[in-house]
C-alpha cells in the first residue's frame, strides 16, 4: 500500500525532491544532494523504504523496554505486567470490548490531529473538541428524549460533530483572521471547555439535579449504542471507515491535494491559487468534527451514558501520540489507536492484579511519544536516508 | 529621561496606573493591598514562565514546554523537600529539574533538529505522565517558603506590602524580570542573543556560535521554569497536586507575545492578568456580581484568547523563531 506519508518515503535517498519546510521568508536553500549517497540495497534498503513503519515499531519496542526498567524499579516483574496487560486487553471478552470501545474515539482523535498536520497545523485541541461533542450529544439526546431512538442517535451525533467542528473553528478563525497560533488557542479552548462543561453539568442548565454528583442527564435507554452482537461497539466500524475515507480524501481528491500542498509549502500553494485560509478552516473544521464524533460515541456507547467530568480522560492528548506514531498517515492511526486503546483498556487490570498504578500507561505512552518523535533513532539507523521530520515551528512567528 | 521621551505612551500609561492604584489605596487601603497582593501572587509563575519564553524565543527557540517544565519543577521541588524534610534542598531540586528539562528541549531541538513545537508538546505530555506515575499522596513538607520583609523597600506604602513582603521566589521573579531586561538590551550577551534569534546566519558569519548560545539560553531558562513550578508547590501552597501548573505555561506564552518579547512589558502583562483575576475574585467575594465560580476560573484562558487576538499584528516575533539553524545551510 502506498502511504501518503508527510515526506515522500520512497524518495528518501534523494532529498532534492524534498519540499522546502514551511519557512517564513528567510531563504533556506535546499541544496541538492543527489548522488551524494547511492540508495542502500539489501536489508537496509528494505528498511529505509519502509521506515514510516519501521521507526514507529522500533519506538514502541524501545518505549516498552524503558517502561520495563521503570516497572522493575517499582518492584514488579515487567514481562508479567505486559503479559497481564495485553492478555486482558485482547484475550478476554470484557477486555476486548473495552479495547474496542477505547479504540473508537482514539482513531477519531488521531485523525483529528493527523489531518491538520498535513496542512502544517498542530491541533492540540482534540480534547476540548471531543468534550464539546460529548456534551452536545448529551444535551441533544436528553432534549429529544421523547422522539424515536434512531432519530435521537442521529441528531445527537450530528450535534456533536457540529459542536466539535465549531470549537475547532474558533481556533481556526483566530488563526486566519488574527494570526493567533493554533497551539495556544486550542490549549486555551481545552481549558475553557473543561470549565464551561463543569458549569453546565454542575448546577448549570444541563445538570441532572436528581443525582448526588455532578452529571448530565442520562441518554434515553433506547438511544444507547449497546455493542453490536454484544461484541463490537457501533462506533468502531464508523471510525475505521472514516480513517479510510480520510486517507482517500487526502490522496485522491482535489481538497486533499490542496490541503497537502498548503502543508508542504504555503507560498507555492498561494502561487498556485490555493488559499491557506480555506485550507486552515477546512482542516480544523474536519478535525473538530471528527473529535466531536469521538465525544458522541464516548457518551452514547459507554457506561454510564451520562456526561460526567473526567469521562474524556486524556483521549485528546492520546490523539497526539497516535497521530505522531502513525506519522500523520490516516490509515496508520488504526494500529496506533489499537495499541493505545489496548493499553488504556488494560490499565485497570494492572492495578487489580498486580497493584501497579494505572498511570504506568501514561508513562509508557509518553515515552513512546518521545521515542517516535526523536529524529535521532531514525538517524542512527538510516543515517542520511532518514526522512525529514514534520516541520511545524516555522509558523510560530508568522 | 531619554527613556521617557522615547516611550511617552508607556511612561504615561505607567504613571496613570500608578496614580490609579494609589488613589484606590487611599480610598480603601486594606482592599487595595489585598487585591494587588493577590494579583502579584497570581502573576509570579506567569512572570517566570514568560522569562523562560523570552530567553528561548529571543534566541530563536520556541518553548511550548514551559507548562511541562513547570510541572516537573513543582513535582521535583515538593517531593525532594518532602523526602529530605529540607525546603532548601527542595528549591534546589526544583531548579535543577528545570535545568534538565531545559537541556532536553535545547539538545533535542538545537542539536537533534526535532521540531520545536513537537518537542514542547512532548515535554508537556511526558511531564504529565511522569508526575502522575510517581505521585504519592499524603507527603508533606516541613513548611512552605517563608515570606519576609525586604528592609526599607517593604515600608513603601502599597508597593512595599505587595512586592517586598513575599517569599523568596516571588522576589526573585521581580528581580529577574528587571535583570533580564537589562541583560537583553544592554549587554553583549543580550545583543548576541537577539542577533541569533533574528538572523542566525548573519550572527554566525559575525563569529557568534549560534548553536552554543541557543543551547545555553534554553537550558538556563529551564531553571526559571523549574523555580516557577517550585513557587506553585512550595511558596504559593505547600502541596503538590496533579497537573497543578494548569495551563500557566501557556498563559506565560501568551503574556510573552502580549509583552512583545520584552521582559518588562511581559512583567506588566503578567500583572494585568493577575489583576483581572484578582478583580474577578474580589467582585464575586463581595457579592457585587453573581457569577458562577467556574467562570471566574475560566477568565485567564478567555483573556488569553482576547489578548492574543488583540496583540497579534501589533507585535513582531523574533525573525528566526521556530527555525532550526544548520551551519552552512
Amino acid at each position: 500500500m502506498a502511504d501518503p506519508d508527510l515526506p515522500p518515503a520512497k524518495d528518501a535517498p534523494a532529498p532534492a525532491t524534498e519540499p522546502a519546510p514551511t519557512d517564513t521568508g528567510a531563504a533556506v536553500p535546499v541544496v541538492a544532494e543527489r548522488g551524494a549517497t547511492p540508495p542502500p540495497t539489501g536489508v537496509l534498503g528494505i528498511l529505509v523504504r519502509h521506515q514510516a513503519i519501521v521507526v514507529p515499531i522500533l519506538a514502541v519496542v524501545l518505549a516498552f523496554a524503558i517502561g520495563a526498567i521503570l516497572i522493575r524499579a517499582q518492584g514488579f516483574n515487567p514481562t508479567y505486567a505486559y503479559e497481564v496487560l495485553f492478555t486482558h486487553s485482547f484475550a478476554t471478552e470484557s477486555g476486548l470490548l473495552a479495547t474496542m470501545q477505547k479504540t473508537t474515539p482514539l482513531i477519531l482523535v488521531g485523525l483529528a490531529v493527523a489531518i491538520p498536520l498535513k496542512v502544517g497545523l498542530f491541533n492540540i485541541g482534540g480534547q476540548g473538541q471531543l468534550m464539546a461533542g460529548g456534551i452536545g450529544a448529551a444535551w441533544a439526546s436528553y432534549a429529544l428524549r421523547d422522539l424515536p431512538a434512531a432519530l435521537i442517535v442521529v441528531v445527537a451525533v450530528v450535534v456533536a460533530v457540529l459542536l466539535g467542528a465549531m470549537w475547532a473553528s474558533i481556533a481556526a478563525l483566530l488563526k486566519t483572521t488574527r494570526g493567533v497560533h493554533e497551539v495556544i488557542s486550542t490549549i486555551m479552548l481545552n481549558s475553557i471547555a473543561v470549565g464551561l462543561i463543569d458549569w453546565l453539568v454542575n448546577g448549570g442548565p444541563l445538570s441532572d439535579k436528581g443525582q448526588p454528583f455532578p452529571t448530565s442527564h442520562a441518554v434515553p435507554e433506547g438511544a444507547r449504542l449497546l455493542p453490536f452482537l454484544k461484541l463490537i461497539p457501533w462506533g468502531l466500524p464508523v471510525a475505521l471507515l472514516l480513517s479510510v475515507v480520510v486517507a482517500w480524501m487526502l490522496k485522491r481528491t482535489t481538497l486533499g491535494f490542496e490541503l497537502q500542498t498548503v502543508g508542504r509549502n504555503k507560498f507555492a500553494a498561494g502561487y498556485a491559487g490555493i488559499g491557506t485560509t480555506k485550507a486552515t478552516l477546512v482542516a480544523m473544521a474536519l478535525s473538530g468534527g471528527l473529535a466531536g464524533l469521538a465525544g458522541a460515541f464516548e457518551l452514547l456507547q459507554i457506561e454510564p451514558y451520562r456526561y460526567q467530568n473526567g469521562i474524556a480522560g486524556s483521549l485528546g492528548f492520546d490523539g497526539i501520540t497516535i497521530a505522531l506514531l502513525a506519522r500523520g498517515n490516516p490509515l496508520g492511526t488504526i494500529p496506533a489507536a489499537v495499541l493505545v486503546g489496548a493499553m488504556r483498556a488494560g490499565a485497570p487490570t494492572l492495578q487489580f492484579q498486580l497493584g501497579i498504578r494505572p498511570e504506568v500507561v501514561d508513562v509508557l505512552l509518553a515515552i513512546t511519544l518521545l521515542m517516535v518523535s526523536l529524529p535521532v533513532i531514525a538517524k542512527l539507523i538510516f543515517r542520511r536516508h532518514a526522512t525529514k521530520q514534520t516541520q511545524l515551528a516555522g509558523s510560530w512567528g508568522a | 529621561m531619554q527613556w521617557v521621551q522615547h516611550n511617552k505612551i508607556w511612561a504615561g500609561a505607567a504613571a496613570l496606573i500608578l496614580i490609579g492604584a494609589y488613589a484606590f489605596y487611599f480610598v480603601n487601603s486594606n482592599i487595595a493591598v489585598s487585591m494587588f497582593s493577590y494579583a502579584w501572587f497570581l502573576a509570579v509563575p506567569l512572570v517566570l514562565g514568560a522569562m523562560v519564553g523570552v530567553m528561548g524565543e529571543r534566541s530563536g527557540v520556541v518553548n511550548i514546554g514551559i507548562e511541562g517544565q513547570m510541572l516537573v519543577g513543582a513535582f521535583a521541588g515538593f517531593f525532594a523537600a518532602a523526602a529530605t524534610q529540607s525546603v532548601v534542598i527542595g528549591v534546589i531540586a526544583g531548579a535543577l529539574s528545570g535545568i534538565a528539562m531545559g537541556a532536553f528541549l535545547a539538545f533535542s531541538t538545537v542539536v537533534g533538529q526535532l521540531d520545536q513545537i513537537i518537542a514542547g508538546v512532548v515535554i508537556n505530555i511526558v511531564a504529565t505522565g511522569i508526575t502522575s506515575f510517581y505521585f504519592e499522596s499524603g507527603k508533606t513538607i516541613p513548611r512552605g517558603l517563608p515570606n519576609f520583609d525586604v528592609p526599607l523597600l517593604s515600608d513603601i506604602p502599597l508597593i512595599g506590602p505587595v512586592f517586598f513582603s513575599d517569599g523568596p521566589i516571588a522576589l526573585f521573579a521581580l528581580i529577574i524580570a528587571f535583570t533580564l531586561h537589562f541583560m537583553l538590551f544592554k549587554t553583549r550577551w543580550g545583543l548576541r542573543t537577539r542577533a541569533v534569534g533574528e538572523y542566525p546566519s548573519a550572527a554566525d558569519t559575525a563569529g557568534i556560535n549560534v548553536v552554543a548560545l541557543r543551547l545555553f539560553n534554553v537550558t538556563v531558562a529551564g531553571t526559571l521554569a523549574g523555580l516557577a513550578g517550585t513557587y506553585l508547590s512550595m511558596e504559593a501552597t505547600s502541596t503538590f497536586e496533579r497537573n497543578m501548573s494548569s495551563g500557566r505555561g501557556f498563559l506565560a506564552l501568551a503574556i510573552l507575545i502580549f509583552g512583545a518579547w520584552r521582559p518588562l512589558r511581559a512583567l506588566a502583562a503578567a500583572l494585568f492578568f493577575g489583576f483581572m483575576q484578582s478583580l474577578a475574585s474580589q467582585l464575586q467575594a463581595s457579592d457585587v456580581v453573581n457569577i458562577p465560580q467556574q467562570f471566574i476560573n475560566l477568565l485567564p484562558y478567555v483573556l488569553t484568547l482576547v489578548v492574543l487576538a488583540a496583540a497579534a499584528g501589533r507585535v513582531r516575533a523574533p525573525g528566526a523563531v521556530g527555525q532550526p539553524f544548520v551551519k552552512g545551510d
